[in-house]
């Protein structure tokens, strides 16, 4: 137990340390400390931003689902409507066509049957002048008689 | 046996010591100095002889060496430092730094850049040397025999010198902070005017002396039991490794395992101690509220 210089020698080295580790083990343990801190708490913040995008991009992709669905049934329905429409007018044009054709058939019959008939009447009248000259064994001048001739082909 | 066993303890507490013996002093070996010279010291007698003006060259050397071991991790993580992913050992220190970092907050509320890192180097050293004492007892000492050196002692914290010479540190601070704080009036009036104080001019001078003596006591007692404190606590437990290290070889080990198990918890207990007290005590010193 002999107090003696070491004690002196003790208090300097104690004093050397301490301000070797004031100016260097402290601050750069602490600054970093302190910006790793920092970093946690930005990048905490940043999460919660992020999550926050991430539902607000949610809801807008869902608004702009529901407005891609309306915009399609739109579609559809004018496509429908559309359709019909066709469908309609092809009919229309198909009614037409046929009414159109039957009416050129009723017109060609009708030509023919008059065709047929002329001929037939023509016929008929030289059958009856043929007829009549063989009743009357003689020749019927036709010019002399074509007015009679041809009220009897009328009459046919 | 009892002889050589308190030989034996007496050389385990003998400071290797380095200092002046005085002209015409007779050595242990019969020869006699003709001129005051530094020299180390034989034996104990020497050692005491020698007075004030000698060196514990054991003490101090083991103090520094673990002193800038501690630095040098320290330094080393720092450098590294970073404050991205840190590795094992900044993870360490950082949990120290933290640890001394809280404690200083809990107490302290001013703004003082000295006190943490003093703190920090306190507790760090000190557990440092404490832990020393985990080292067998004979372990060292026998290897620094072989080198020729014939006394080591290598618990710092067990000699009253390495102690008091941080308490008093520590005490230097606390008046430097006292004065700093409070300046010189309020200083002399924190330890003139408390803690009885009287309205009256008259019974108030009458009562300096009284306050003077019981806030004088009290302040010179704060390094001394500071330093007797963790001296004390590790001189015992080296005390009793000694002891247990003079019993038979193979009984030693079912006193000394159970001792060191708990001399971990004393040694970081006082190292602690140690620490907390000098931030109580700068607290109490930059406090101005009297």
């Amino acid at each position: 137990m002999n107090i003696n210089l070491t004690m002196i020698g003790q208090a300097i080295a104690f004093f050397i340390f301490v301000v070797f580790c004031m100016k260097y083990v402290w601050p750069p343990i602490m600054a970093a400390l302190q910006e790793r801190q920092k970093k946690i708490a930005d990048g905490l913040a940043a999460s919660d931003r992020a999550a926050r995008d991430l539902e607000l991009a949610q809801e807008k992709s869902a608004q702009e689902l529901r407005e891609a669905k309306q915009q399609a049934s739109a579609l559809i329905e004018q496509a429908n409507k559309r359709a019909n429409q066709i469908v309609e007018a092809s009919k229309e044009d198909a009614r037409k066509e046929g009414q159109k054709l039957i009416e050129q058939a009723k017109a060609e019959i009708e030509q023919e049957r008059n065709q047929a008939r002329d001929a037939l009447r023509a016929e008929v009248a030289a059958i009856a002048v043929t007829g009549a000259e063989k009743i009357l064994e003689t020749s019927v001048d036709a010019s002399k008689h074509n007015e009679m001739l041809d009220k009897l082909a009328a009459e046919l | 046996m009892a002889g050589s066993a308190s030989e034996y303890i007496q050389h385990h507490l003998q400071n290797l010591t380095y200092g002046k013996l005085p002209a015409g002093y007779e050595r242990a070996d019969g020869t006699v100095i003709e001129e005051a010279t530094w020299t180390l010291a034989h034996n104990g007698q020497e050692a005491s002889d020698m007075g004030f003006w000698a060196l514990h060259l054991d003490s101090l050397g083991w103090a520094i060496g673990l002193g800038a071991l501690f630095l040098f991790i320290f330094r080393l993580a720092a450098k590294r430092a970073t404050s991205d992913q840190p590795g094992g050992l900044q993870n360490f220190v950082e949990v120290m730094i933290e640890f001394v970092d809280n404690s200083v907050k809990e107490t302290f509320h001013g703004k003082n850049k000295v006190i943490a890192p003093l703190s920090l180097t306190i507790f760090c050293w000190v557990f440092l040397m404490n832990l020393m004492d985990l080292v067998p007892v004979d372990f060292l000492p026998q290897l620094f025999h072989a080198m020729g050196l014939e006394y080591m002692k290598v618990v710092p914290t067990t000699d009253v010198n390495v102690t008091l010479g941080m308490s008093l540190s520590v005490f230097a601070l606390i008046i430097y902070y006292s004065l700093k704080v409070k300046g010189v009036g309020g200083f002399v009036g924190e330890l003139t005017l408390h803690p009885f104080s009287s309205d009256n001019l008259f019974l108030k001078i009458l009562l300096v002396p009284v306050n003077l003596l019981l806030e004088g006591v009290s302040l010179i007692a704060k390094p001394i039991s500071l330093a007797l404190r963790l001296f004390g606590n590790l001189y015992a437990g080296e005390l009793i490794f000694i002891l247990i290290a003079l019993l038979p070889l193979w009984a030693q080990w079912t006193l000394s395992v159970p001792w060191a198990i708990f001399h971990i918890l004393v040694i970081t207990l006082q190292a602690f101690i140690f620490m907390m007290l000098t931030i109580v005590y700068l607290s109490m010193a930059h406090e101005d509220n009297h």
